[in-house]
């Protein structure tokens, strides 16, 4: 299987702070993909980087073979990531419907002149837009709530909603920050139901997450970071047999 | 090495329009400098000196203007756009305590020392008190609403003001008493100075020496500091916010309304629509030199002043204003953190 | 049922619909209504009409920017006077007088365009490098952008005429056109007809014309993936550009529209004028047009209309006839000695009826955002927005970023 996303000795660097520290992995694609680590070791200054967020102090980042270094945001979605944040970044006072149209922007093709004349062909492609954002609420479980103002769903569904939006920018690579947290641990295993519907798409999966357990159960690989570097990299078995990562988490032992 | 290769690229990449936009820019200040220069060769040193010292007696005001939206800016991220109203409010109420203080157009000598300085006091009180119910009734109530909100309601505080003014003197220019002294002080040669400029500029410095000690030092100074970097971190270290922002309005309107008395003895002129547009020159002026930043906005004002003296003397008054509305542009685009670096609430 | 009927009864209680419908039928009756009133001679209440037209056009553009896009724009005169600017040279005999020495004539509904289209120009030019400040630094370049443009045109020596401005511009023609009794004379047909002053009433059936055209295309941009975009770039710019939006582009094109839309206003504000001059363009104007917006409701059209059409009432019609209706009531009353002026102090409360244009605006301005911060008309999202904004005060504090 070929890296879809390959990370090549990135740092970032705030001033005298060192967030990230010459970390290299590669994502194969089709894989859950998770990246792991204690708080404040850098895992969403690394997702940040990727999506073009920010710049990488130093380093390169390929996805699918080219260099997606430095590209802003909208660039990096355009090119086929996209991404959902740990602290739910969702257009609350647009209906649910809104939010995942909106995930479309990307992909439409009405220009200033067709918006303003409402011309057939942007008349037919709103209408596929709308059709399309419906399938894709459907998928995540909120086609009884389109209407709804974001604002007003559930903590789960909102959380769901940002995976819809996400995905109607039409990835090839899926970054999910933190996706499970707060969950109940029926929710929590939705969510990897819902990860596998995903896979099942052609989409690779990428996620931060807290919780072991669905990361061992749920990921192909792991990447662990510590305080910016990276200390250890493998299947769900060596990672979790790791001593660096045994102490990351656990404090070194007298 | 490696480091090295990709600062290049980073270069490499960057020659795009914002650095060229960049050049242009500098090399404007440039062909600006040379002119401004070889004119003042041209117009001799006394001119020179007279220009000067009318520029930073200018900048004097501005900056006592500018100390006032850089506190607040730096406390609570608003443009306080009333502040130059408040500034010219100083002025009004200063011209109508005068009687009461037994000052009149003709008074002279010695004797107008304590009453003048009775005349600061009560000035500063009231253009403070103003200043702090502007915030209590307009800000403090939109302090969580969307940015826009506040920013609105201050523009309208300001029509507010200077509708109340018009209303109560008209747009008629007022004509203010002329007690600072008159003569010229010598400076070797030709060259000599206006005594009027020294002790605007002089005035204006001590009353920003005392702010600067106040800031340092005082209990209230400090938690004036901590509210600005931190809000919450602030509040749960028992610092009363709202007090220490209503602090924030009182101390810069007291600075705006003395910056007006000041104004009225140097330019012996005052009306009611003048706030808007110095208010902007003194805005100008805090940006220029850090927003939020105070020895920024100090700064900042004395070389807004003598830029826009510079001006008026050796090019036109019709382009001075563009020039300074230029000035605001091209630093908030190009350097938004101003000459010594912005202060502003960490996120 | 039929279509007009299904339309009604699903719209019956939609506030958008209902103010829409109100223009429309108000519209089209003004004419008749204010001839019958004035007994005849009523053509030039319907010029002033059309002045106020050319505000709610600009209300209508402004609304785009700030409503839509969020973006606040206190310079929005500089785009109407450079609007007027462009009518002015290109429509009239002033290139002649420079050293250009050759006059051009662009027809009037041509000249609109260009005037349209330099706007936007410059709103372009203007936003590239600005429109990424933060919402208050946006507002002052604005603001600055606002007062140079006017006084760089006062400056223009030959070019712009100067203090005096330019006069004599082109007015509007058409290859014919209808006169009648709404200005006293004899239903006919008049062909090769100039828009004068004689009948206003064909400057008001134009602008009636153009407010329409522009409240359909503004209205299909905001159903649209631009007007999306526009919101979601409001709403979180953040998530917007990770959702692959180019969040510069998104407001250049907001900030464009605005401008183009508030300079060809100013170039129709040139024709009907017959004359530009700086003293015109003042922030005041920035000001007004940005009240009218807050007044009815930003981010609605119905609502920037509405705003505009109360705000120009009591600013070009209750306030100028103000201070000569409060003499009178003073006199009535008794209270004569209030309107004997004193040159040192109190200069008759006509005089200071007449002055407080300034204290109205703040009133207006404060009071909304203090105790209506939706507007008179507000959109539907801004409804949304407020239910919850005494929730949000009092919920978790910021969270940090990972």
């Amino acid at each position: 299987m070929a890296p879809i996303l390959r990370v090549e000795g990135v740092s970032k660097r705030f001033g005298g702070l060192v967030a990230v520290d010459n970390v290299s992995f590669e994502v194969n694609e089709g894989e859950v993909f998770a990246l792991i680590g204690p708080n404040g070791a850098g895992k969403t200054t690394l997702f940040n980087c990727v999506t073009g967020f920010y710049e990488p102090t130093l380093g390169t980042i390929a996805f699918q073979g080219s260099d997606i270094t430095g590209f802003p945001p909208h660039r990096t979605a355009k090119a086929g990531i996209a991404r959902t944040f740990q602290n739910i970044r969702l257009f609350d006072y647009m209906s649910a419907v809104d939010n995942v149209r909106l995930g479309h922007h990307c992909r439409m093709h009405s220009k200033l002149w067709d918006s303003l004349f409402k011309t057939p062909f942007e008349r037919r492609e709103e209408r596929e837009v709308i059709e399309h954002s419906m399938e894709l609420l459907q998928l995540v479980g909120l086609g009884k709530h389109a209407d709804s103002y974001a604002r007003n769903l559930a903590y789960g569904q909102q959380r769901r909603l940002e995976i819809a939006r996400a995905l109607a920018t039409n990835p090839k690579l899926l970054l999910l920050d933190e996706p499970a947290a707060g969950f109940t641990p029926q929710e929590k295993g939705e969510l990897m139901q819902l990860v596998q519907v995903i896979l099942g798409r052609g989409i690779t999966v990428f996620l931060i997450e807290h919780d072991m357990r669905v990361v061992m159960q749920a990921s192909k690989r792991i990447v662990v970071l510590d305080h910016g570097e990276k200390i250890a990299e493998g299947t769900p078995a060596e990672v979790r047999s790791n001593q660096r990562v045994i102490e990351a988490y656990l404090g070194k032992s007298a | 090495m490696a480091e090295t290769v990709q600062r290049l690229r980073g270069t490499f990449f960057a020659l795009n329009v914002n650095s060229l936009l960049n050049l242009v820019g500098l090399l404007a200040i440039l062909v600006a400098l040379f002119a401004t220069v070889q004119r003042v060769f041209e117009s001799g040193g006394t001119y020179f000196f007279q220009t000067l010292g009318f520029g930073l007696a200018e900048g004097a005001i501005f900056a006592l203007v500018a100390l006032g939206y850089t506190m607040v800016y730096g406390i609570i991220e608003l443009i306080n756009f009333a502040h130059g109203d408040v500034f010219t409010l100083g002025a009004f109420f200063s011209l109508a305590m005068m009687p009461l203080l037994g000052l009149t157009p003709s008074s002279s000598g010695a004797g107008i020392i304590l009453p003048m300085l009775g005349l600061f006091i009560i000035t500063m009180l009231f253009c403070a008190l103003v200043n702090i119910t502007i915030e209590r009734v307009a800000y403090r109530p939109l302090r969580h609403a969307p940015r826009l909100a506040p920013l609105i309601t201050a523009i309208g505080m300001s029509s507010l003001l200077e509708g109340a003014m018009f209303i109560w003197r008209g747009p008629f220019n007022l004509s203010y008493p002329d007690y600072l002294p008159e003569y010229q002080i010598p400076l070797g040669g030709d060259l000599t100075i206006a005594a009027k400029a020294v002790f605007v500029i002089v005035l204006a410095v001590i009353l920003m020496v005392v702010l600067t000690i106040f800031i340092n030092r005082s209990t209230l100074g400090k938690a004036m500091r901590a509210t600005a970097q931190d809000r919450d971190a602030a509040q749960l270290m028992g610092i009363n916010i709202n007090r220490t922002i209503a602090a924030t309005f009182f101390i810069g309107a007291a600075l705006a309304g003395a910056g007006g008395i000041i104004y009225g003895l140097y330019y012996n002129s005052v009306a009611a629509f003048d706030g808007f547009q110095y208010g902007l020159y003194a805005f100008t002026a805090a940006v220029f030199g850090g927003i939020g930043n105070i020895p920024g906005a100090a700064l900042g004002g004395f070389m807004i002043g003598v830029v826009a003296a510079m001006s008026d003397g050796y090019f036109t008054v019709a382009w001075t204003r563009p020039l300074i509305f230029g000035i605001l542009i091209f630093v908030l685009v190009f350097r938004p953190t101003g000459l010594l670096g912005m202060r502003v609430p960490e996120k | 049922m039929s279509a007009l009927g299904r339309w009604i009864a699903s719209n019956r209680r939609n506030p958008n619909a209902i103010a829409y419908t109100v223009f429309i039928i108000a519209a089209l009756l003004y004419p008749t209504i204010v001839q019958f009133w004035t007994g005849g001679s009523g053509d030039y209440l319907v010029g002033i009409a059309a002045d106020g037209g050319i505000y709610m056009l600009m209300a209508i553009g402004l609304n785009v920017v700030v409503g839509f896009a969020g973006l606040l724009d206190l310079g929005y005169a500089a785009f109407f006077a450079i609007g007027s600017y462009t009518y002015a040279e290109v429509a009239s005999y002033h290139l002649g007088v420079t050293p250009i020495g050759h006059a051009l004539h662009i027809p009037f509904w041509f000249a609109l365009f260009v005037g349209m289209f330099i706007a936007a120009c410059a709103g372009a030019l203007l936003g590239a490098p600005t429109l990424r400040l933060r919402g208050d630094y946006l507002a002052i370049v604005t603001l600055g952008f606002g007062e140079i443009v006017p006084i760089v045109f006062r400056n223009g020596g030959i070019w712009t005429g100067g203090v005096p401005g330019i006069s004599g511009l082109d007015v509007p023609s058409l290859p014919g056109w209808f006169q009648g009794p709404w200005i006293n004379q004899a239903f006919a047909w008049v062909p090769d007809f100039r828009f004068t002053t004689a009948n206003l009433t064909a400057y008001y059936v134009l602008m009636c014309f153009l407010i329409g055209l522009s409240v359909v295309l503004v209205h299909n941009l905001y159903n649209s993936r631009l007007g999306r975009a526009w919101m979601a770039v409001r709403e979180d710019e953040t998530a917007a550009a990770a959702s692959g939006v180019n969040t510069v582009t998104v407001k250049l094109l907001a900030f464009s529209i605005g401008a183009a839309t508030s300079g060809f206003a100013g170039a129709f504000y040139g024709a009907k004028l017959s004359y530009v001059s700086a003293e015109n363009f003042s922030f005041i104007v920035s000001v007004t047009v940005l009240a009218m917006v807050v007044l009815g409701g930003m981010g609605n059209i119905p609502g920037a209309m509405l705003g505009s059409a109360v705000l120009y009432f009591i600013l070009f019609w209750l306030l100028p006839s103000a201070p000569t209706q409060v003499e009178n009531l003073a006199s009535a009353l008794g209270l004569d000695f209030l309107n004997k002026a004193d040159p040192n102090g109190w200069p008759g409360i006509a005089e200071e009826v007449s002055r407080s244009k300034f204290v109205i605006f703040g009133l207006i301005l404060v009071g909304i955002m203090l105790l209506r911060p939706q507007g008179l008309l507000p959109s539907q999202i801004r409804k949304q927005e407020l239910k919850h904004e005494e929730h949000d005060a009092l919920t978790a504090p910021r969270q940090l970023q990972g």
